[in-house]
């Protein structure tokens, strides 16, 4: 699935990384933990978090993770937005809570 | 180690959540222009980047050093805090003394070193209380990495 077709599924907002829009990916991670994520998550997965602080940006980063999704509609730092501008992340933000964003990707095809 | 090892040295920041983790995507880009393998370049720097966090937690910083050989990349972290009483306990998963501050911001979840052994070839762990604690990670080159 493409990160537009996510983000579309999801009813999200492009935050940032418009331009990875078409890139493809095939799994997800939906976690407020990030050792968890740096433990089990791969470079064409994505992550659905809850969490909003600059260390979510950075476990992607770690992971070459192209997409972050920020789920349940919370308020988005500046400086998150920032290092995600400037390490070239696509971020998008829904309402949705984790566990029904989780579910509707898994619905369309995305697996963990 | 031999004479083609190249050696990198970072600071550790201590100060500020959002530095932590500077040093490891440093490195990461680093070997990414040195041209090793992605997987072996996640594992490098998954395993520098929890080590970070934790000297960020536990520590208020300290130094790290990247030692690329022929056959081996090797990551040095150090830092000067409280120091680990227990270095058997704090290697078993779920295990940490991190407080409720910093289990909200994602980390702190006792995976930290597990994690860091999972990703290492080898891990070796050296603290004492009231100086400092030193972390060795290896990380094999195998073959065309």
């Amino acid at each position: 699935m493409t990160i537009r077709e996510i983000a579309n599924r999801l009813n999200a907002k492009i935050l940032t990384g418009e331009e990875l829009l078409d890139t493809e990916v095939d799994g997800a991670c939906g976690s407020d933990l990030m050792s968890d994520v740096l433990a089990f998550g791969d470079q064409h997965s994505m992550l659905l978090t809850g969490l909003t602080n600059p260390q979510v940006i950075r476990t992607a980063m770690m992971l070459d993770m192209p997409c972050v999704v920020f789920v349940r509609g919370k308020p988005m730092p500046e400086e998150t937005l920032a290092l995600a501008r400037a390490s070239g992340l696509c971020t998008l933000a829904t309402d949705i809570r984790l566990f029904e964003a989780c579910g509707l990707l898994y619905a369309g095809g995305v697996r963990g | 180690m031999d004479e083609k090892t190249h050696t990198f040295r970072y600071t550790v920041h201590g100060e500020d959540f959002l530095s932590a983790g500077e040093a490891s995507m440093h490195a990461k880009r680093t070997l990414k222009e040195l041209g090793y393998s992605s997987d072996l370049i996640r594992r490098v720097s998954v395993a520098m980047y929890e080590g970070e966090i934790n000297m960020f937690i536990h520590a208020g910083g300290g130094e790290a050093k990247m030692e690329v050989g022929e056959n081996e990349i090797t990551v040095t972290l150090i830092d000067w805090g409280a120091g680990i009483p227990d270095v058997d306990m704090a290697m078993r998963e779920g295990y940490s003394t991190a407080t409720a501050d910093i289990r909200s911001l994602g980390f702190g979840a006792g995976m930290g070193l597990p994690n860091m052994k999972r990703f290492a070839d080898e891990l070796t762990v050296s603290s004492t209380v009231g100086v400092g604690t030193k972390v060795v990670m290896r990380f094999a080159i195998r073959n065309k990495e």
